[in-house]
């Protein structure tokens, strides 16, 4: 579920950008009065195994699909908050350059929801509570699959957030929020078990790796907590409530309708119209593929376009002249290459 | 082959890639990474309901693939595989928004069709132009430029290991999936499988961790790590990043495909 | 010349999970020697040289480097001296070219960087690998890994050079290259391996060590021709001598 470019606003992409940065110039500071040296590298080799395990496809029990992990909120558990949130942060840089997860802008807003909910909230306020002293294994089971479902439906209502807010999407809020959190509910659950015999693993053939670093850093977690909550609210929270108060019938509003652009009225609550149009789409789709549909539908309003859409024939000859002339600089570019 | 080796492999070839010779591989990291998010945001700050307009961007990635002597078969490959979340995102605009434009008398289209498609090429420039990028720039030519661009050396250092070991560890747990596959039918791994798994590679990168950190140690590590300074912007990328920017202010605010049409056309 | 000695005092040292990998290991090594370390697998070879440069301090007895006694204080200084090869390539060419390998140890000795550029470039000449410096280590080949891990020791400049299984994964012609390049160093040499023929075309001296102990210590030449000891400690013949020796016996008739 990474975020990506393609339904990201430029205003929704820089901000989450800037909160996500930000986060990590914070945590790279606070690691520079660090007792162990040693950090350093590990931090870089678990980086590179949880790319690794990523990597590996597992069987979901009972579903015959496949999945793989995240990872974060295993490193968070492994390396504290802050250098697990680097680290989460590295591993997803290099899944965005070279996997094309995501997308360069998208690259903000996919380390707050997979980084930060789980190094930040999750970690913090539902792991360590429940695993405690981390030394039984049942409660390490439970505290890792809490841990990694409030984490996850955390990113995945982020996602939602900002998919809505950049409005180039139609998906409507609850919808959207409706179908996203009980996927990853199901995700959340798998990789929460795949966490904890990961970390169950760890606890019997290295004994004391984990106690002796969760508990060195956990003094300053509860202030990086607080930090972070605090840009969230100001991010995520400031935004949404801006848009409840201007918009009273709650979040059921459109980003059409904020930007004044026409709409047509709705009737019923979102979801039914939702599931209607899924039906009506069914049987109509056939029609929808050929674009050149008679004009008469019921549906059609007159005097669109907006201007600023060139759906006008000559605009029409013009983009596909530039993508020829495109074309060609490619071939002629290769061409002389190969001559070269 | 597994999963996983194709994965590997991916990894592998674009790594390799990366370190070719062209106009474009010797341009300064810093003003590609600077160009490309100059790229991107122009492409994705156009309204919803955008296509042709798009259209003229596609020259960037063209560029930089051709020039920078990218095989085209990876580039469109990579581009198949569009990302499952942005197709079953994208794909409820033609459902839910039943608006239709007239495109001429008589020809009307369906606004979430247009909609649909306007992500659908988004995704093609933003994708193309982010893996573009580290196909022409070696990785740590991208690390050394956020490095001078302001990201804390801790982070990059981070980056510098992650992608150093990133070819070990993958190598490692590359012969153990092999070998679990090997000696299993082709059901697939199971969970408790995987996590064993897991774990062996984890005490294994545990302990190479201390290797290095005595390697580290014995080269007169004291705690930072030190770069050499190495990046020098020439003339070749100012001209680069002028044109190209320009470019972009181009396309972004005059709608070239309208006007050129509308000459022809007249 | 004395601080180019390596001195052993009464070592012992045990690992947390109190195995015993040396029990009270004495010798002298001093300027210009070059020596061997042999033992089989598990005799402590590698414990011993992690104890050169304090990747390993020892649990009881006294370890001189020149005129310095290794211990928490000296060990930064005793690591500019003792330049440590490791036997895992890529545990140690941990950078992400060649050139900023080789130039991590130069820069942590705080030289200017036109220092430690032509530091880089004399070293990676040295071992002729200067045509390699933009290369990432994981596109080099194990024979190309263990040069520049040994260029990036000695771009430090260090007087004594220690390695760890120099010839480990080498194909027959990098391991002749690595021999050719090893008579050329000048510097105190010790070098731990089971590659006996690597240990008699470099060493004039050999130690060897079998279960944490000193069995023998003398000239190369003699301990490696002399079968019994080499067995006793769970070794063989160099194999260049052993066909010798089976030439000798008439094992080949032409």
């Amino acid at each position: 579920m990474h975020m990506s470019d393609a339904l990201l606003s430029p205003a929704v992409g820089g901000s989450f950008w800037a909160g996500s940065f930000g986060l990590i110039t914070y945590c790279a500071n606070r690691l520079k009065d660090r007792v162990d040296d040693r950090i350093v590298p590990l931090m870089g080799v678990l980086g590179a195994f949880v790319f690794s395990a990523q990597m590996i496809n597992f069987t979901i029990p009972g579903t015959g699909s496949s999945g793989h992990i995240s990872g974060a909120m295993l490193l968070a558990i492994l390396l504290g908050p802050y250098a697990g949130f680097i680290v989460i942060s590295s591993v997803l840089i290099i899944q965005c350059l070279f996997f094309g997860d995501g997308g360069l802008l998208a690259l903000g807003c996919n380390i707050w929801n997979l980084g930060l909910y789980p190094c930040f909230v999750a970690y913090p306020l539902v792991y360590r509570p429940i695993a405690g002293t981390g030394a039984s294994s049942r409660r390490i089971m439970i505290a890792s699959v809490l841990g990694v479902v409030v984490g996850l439906e955390l990113g995945a209502f982020s996602v939602v957030v900002q998919t809505v807010l950049s409005g180039r999407s139609e998906l409507p809020f609850k919808a959207f929020v409706a179908a996203m959190l009980p996927i990853h509910l199901a995700i959340g659950l798998v990789e929460g078990l795949v966490t904890a015999g990961i970390i169950n693993y760890v606890r019997k053939a290295m004994p004391g790796f984990l106690e002796g670093r969760s508990l060195s850093d956990m003094r300053g977690t509860m202030k990086g907590v607080v930090i972070a909550f605090a840009v969230m609210a100001l991010l995520t929270g400031g935004v949404l409530s801006w848009f409840a108060s201007t918009h009273p019938d709650g979040l059921e509003w459109s980003v059409e309708r904020v930007y004044g652009e026409r709409e047509l009225p709705v009737d019923g609550g979102v979801i039914t119209r939702w599931f209607r149009d899924i039906q009506e789409a069914l049987t109509i789709l056939p029609d929808y593929d050929i674009p050149a549909d008679s004009g008469g539908q019921a549906d059609t309003v007159e005097g669109y376009p907006s201007p600023d859409v060139g759906t006008s024939l000559s605009g029409v000859v013009g983009a596909l002249m530039v993508g020829i002339v495109i074309l060609f600089i490619g071939m002629g570019i290769r061409h002389r290459r190969l001559k070269g | 082959m597994t999963s996983f080796d194709k994965a590997y492999f991916n990894l592998g070839y674009i790594d390799t890639l990366s370190y070719g010779d062209s106009f474009v591989h010797r341009l300064d990291p810093r003003v590609k990474l600077i160009v490309t998010i100059v790229f991107i945001v122009s492409v994705v700050s156009f309204p919803k309901y955008e296509i042709l307009r798009l259209i003229p961007f596609f020259l960037f990635p063209v560029f930089m693939m051709t020039a920078g002597n990218i095989p085209s078969g990876f580039v469109l490959k990579r581009m198949l595989f569009v990302s499952p979340f942005v197709i079953m995102t994208g794909i409820f605009n033609p459902i839910l928004d039943s608006k239709t434009f007239h495109l001429v008398s008589g020809l009307t289209i369906s606004a979430g069709w247009v909609s649909f498609f306007s992500i659908m090429l988004r995704f093609l420039l933003t994708v193309s132009s982010a893996l573009l990028l580290i196909a022409t720039t070696s990785f740590y030519g991208v690390c050394h430029a956020l490095n001078s661009l302001g990201l804390p050396r801790a982070f990059v250092i981070q980056m510098v290991f992650l992608y150093r070991y990133t070819f070990v560890l993958a190598g490692e747990a590359m012969r153990m999936v092999r070998g679990v596959t090997i000696r299993s039918s082709n059901r697939g791994m199971g969970m408790g499988t995987f996590v064993n798994l897991l774990g062996v590679l984890f005490l294994r990168t545990m302990k190479r961790s201390e290797a290095i950190y005595q390697a580290m140690c014995s080269r007169g590590f004291d705690g930072e790590v030190r770069l050499l300074r190495s990046l020098r912007i020439r003339l070749n990328d100012l001209a680069f990043a002028i044109i190209s920017i320009t470019l972009f202010i181009i396309f972004r605010w005059f709608d070239i495909p309208g006007y050129i049409g509308g000459l022809v056309i007249r | 010349m004395s601080h180019h000695i390596v001195e052993f005092k009464d070592v012992c040292f045990s690992y947390p999970d109190g195995t015993e990998a040396l029990r009270g290991v004495s010798f002298r090594i001093t300027h210009g020697e070059a020596v061997g370390i042999i033992g089989a697998n598990g005799a402590g070879k590698s414990t011993l040289l992690f104890h050169m440069n304090g990747c390993l301090m020892p649990s009881s007895g006294t370890v001189l480097i020149g005129e310095f006694e290794l211990n928490k204080k000296t060990r930064a200084d005793i690591r500019k001296r003792v330049g440590l090869v490791f036997q895992n390539p890529d545990d140690q060419l941990f950078m992400p070219t060649v050139y900023e390998d080789v130039a991590f140890g130069p820069l942590n000795l705080g030289l200017s960087e036109d220092v430690v550029r032509a530091r880089v470039e004399e070293a990676l000449a040295t071992v002729g690998c200067y045509r390699l410096k933009d290369r990432p280590p994981h596109h080099l080949s194990m024979g190309q890994r263990r040069a520049v891990s040994i260029a990036a020791v000695i771009a430090m400049q260090p007087d004594i050079l220690v390695m760890d299984e120099p010839s480990a994964d080498l194909d027959p012609r990098s391991r002749r290259q690595l021999i050719s390049l090893l008579k050329g160093f000048t510097h105190t040499k010790i070098i731990a391996s089971h590659d006996l023929d690597l240990i008699m075309d470099t060493c004039t001296r050999c130690i060897v060590l079998s279960d944490g102990r000193i069995t023998a210590d003398g000239s190369a030449e003699e301990i490696l021709m002399d079968e019994g000891l080499l067995v006793e400690n769970g070794l063989e013949l160099p194999l260049s001598l052993k066909y010798r020796c089976m030439q000798q016996e008439g094992a080949f008739h032409d």
